[in-house]
């Protein structure tokens, strides 16, 4: 029974024995390395494929008129103003109504609904929105904003990306607001403290830039929304920042570009992708060093 | 940790002498009565008729096993158990003669009167000044020198002054543990409270930070109530003029510190300080 049990544990008897080992070791190890290597290069192909395209593609189709003119027919000089404009006016009313929202439901699930039947069933719808095709959201906004007040509206796509904002919001708050010890709460009701300050004062506090990066991600999520958009503020060919009429934004005008048989429609499209993705970018670093400062 | 650190607090060193002195000295009168207390965690009982006096400006040790209860009677001092539904007391704790846990106490109130030092520091994400002023502007509404003059007294009085006076606008999570643990010592007496309820301060702590707990909980004995759960023994010994000492939800003995150390009269207790169980 000495030493067939457990090679590992005995000591060497055999040094030839060892090396056969010791080689059959490296041999697997240099497997696993190798199709983990491949798996990840197989991966990052797409990935670079993707970005090395839409920059060369997109900084190809850059100049100064996509920021300075509106769409304009093909063949004449036209821009992505209209567009950019657009997107972002939607995308910032949508995360100012969204935001507050989001924090209060998470602020609820984490702060007084902790152990509660309503807080895991809001908890658990909350999730599922956080997981619903977009294209739903925009339908539902359809029927619910669209139908009743006669007419595709910027307020409309506003509202469909609100709600695709707030369960994000609701969930990046509930979790950081977990993360907050129950002893730093219990000593702040120990100085004699009412709960709605306490939640203000220092849980809020100490779970900002957690919230704040939630924020972040989900303004680079419904950024690049175009599903909900369709049915809701449909896009704009001329200048508008009238929300009750339909309104231009870049998904939309990427999605109706692209797919056109015009070559400087095609470029344009090009560029606002590429807009689109150099904004989620910056979100998503800015998030990152948020987040990497709070710990 | 400096080498100012120890400036502070020097001059309250307390010794063997003094210990000896204190347990033969007579207990005031009760600030703090607990008469047949019983207190549930949803149906289990965690405290059974406790009734224990706890004297005005002196300390009182509580000892135990981990789970006999002296944290929990801690935290229905100043009712921090009514944060949790299902957790419930029943009995009477009378503090200056009012009974604190009938429905209908002003929480906020008691817990201005009754202030609690936790066993983890617990310093909020604010500068140190803030710290303090925050529990303080819960209460009062002082002028900005007011407030300044509060500041710097319920440092002093924490005997962390020297070390925080010229960062008081820095972020408290900068400071050390202990020094962490004191600005909680100093947040709750900036409150100006009459009792203070200390839960293993030091569990958490270095011995240095631990002797510079102990030394300030006997200079802050002159002022203030305090009651202090240790699993300590030597540190009950060291700081208390009275000590409980609790087993499955029961106060088996209360006496004054010298007598319950070297003659317990309950076998229960003899077999705890002598290390036996716990």
């Amino acid at each position: 029974m000495s030493g067939t049990a457990n090679p590992a544990l005995t000591p060497v008897k055999n040094p030839g024995n060892a090396t056969r080992l010791s080689r059959r070791r490296k041999r697997t190890d240099l497997v696993i390395r190798s199709l983990s290597l491949v798996a990840t290069g197989i991966g990052l192909v797409f990935l670079a494929s993707i970005l090395i395209t839409l920059f060369v593609k997109g900084f190809g189709a850059m100049n100064l008129s996509v920021f300075t003119e509106v769409t304009k027919p093909p063949g004449s000089e036209g821009g992505l103003l209209n567009a950019i404009v657009g997107s972002l006016i939607q995308v910032v009313l949508a995360t100012l109504i969204g935001t507050p929202i989001g924090m209060l439901v998470g602020t609820y699930l984490a702060e007084y609904a902790r152990d509660s039947r309503f807080g895991d069933v809001v908890r658990f719808v909350s999730d599922i929105l956080l997981s619903a095709p977009s294209i739903l959201i925009g339908l539902f906004v359809y029927q619910l904003l669209v139908l009743p007040f006669g007419g595709f509206s910027g307020w409309a796509g506003v509202a469909a990306l609100a709600i695709i904002i707030i369960p994000i919001v609701v969930r990046t708050t509930e979790d950081m607001l977990s993360l907050i010890p129950n002893t730093l709460r219990e000593a702040v009701i120990g100085l004699g403290s009412p709960k709605w300050k306490m939640i203000v004062l220092v849980s809020w506090r100490s779970a900002l830039s957690g919230i704040i990066t939630g924020v972040l991600l989900g303004i680079a999520r419904i950024a690049g929304e175009t599903a909900p958009l369709l049915f809701t503020s449909l896009g704009n060919n001329a200048w508008s920042t009238n929300l009750s009429a339909p309104m231009p934004s870049l998904p939309i005008t990427i999605y109706s570009y692209a797919g056109s048989p015009f070559q400087d429609w095609i470029e344009l499209a090009w560029a606002g992708a590429l807009i689109i993705t150099l904004a989620v970018l910056l979100l998503n670093i800015g998030a990152r060093s948020l987040l990497g400062r709070g710990k | 940790m400096s080498h100012s650190a120890t400036s502070d607090t020097t001059t309250a060193r307390p010794n063997i002498g003094a210990m000896q002195a204190r347990s033969g000295a007579a207990l005031n009168e009760a600030k703090l009565a607990i008469k047949d207390l019983d207190f549930y965690y949803g149906a289990h009982k965690a405290l059974k008729g406790i009734g224990l006096d706890i004297p005005a400006r002196q300390v009182t040790g509580m000892i135990g096993p981990s789970g006999c209860g002296k944290s929990t009677l801690l935290r229905v001092l100043n009712r921090m158990y009514s944060l949790y539904p299902g957790q419930r007391a029943e009995g009477q704790v009378l503090l200056d003669g009012e009974n604190i846990i009938e429905p209908g106490v002003d929480l906020n109130g008691l817990r201005s009167k009754i202030g609690m030092v936790f066993q983890k520091p617990t310093p909020f994400p604010m500068t140190i000044y803030e710290n303090i002023a925050f529990g303080v502007r819960l209460h009062e509404q002082l002028s900005k020198a007011q407030m300044d003059e509060r500041v710097e007294w319920a440092l002093a009085r924490a005997a962390l002054w020297s070390e925080a006076k010229d960062r008081l606008n820095t972020s408290a999570m900068g400071l050390s543990g202990g020094q962490q643990q004191r600005l909680c010592i100093a947040r709750t007496i900036a409150v100006r409270p009459e009792v203070i309820l200390f839960d293993e301060p030091t569990s958490a702590l270095d011995p240095i930070s631990t002797l510079k707990i102990e030394e300030l909980i006997d200079e802050l004995k002159r002022d203030f109530t305090i009651a202090i759960v240790t699993h300590n023994m030597q540190q009950a010994a060291r700081c208390a003029d009275q000590v409980a000492f609790f087993y499955l939800g029961e106060l088996v003995e209360v006496a004054p510190a010298g007598q319950l150390f070297t003659a317990p009269r309950h076998p229960k207790t003899q077999e705890y300080i002598t290390g036996r169980f716990g």
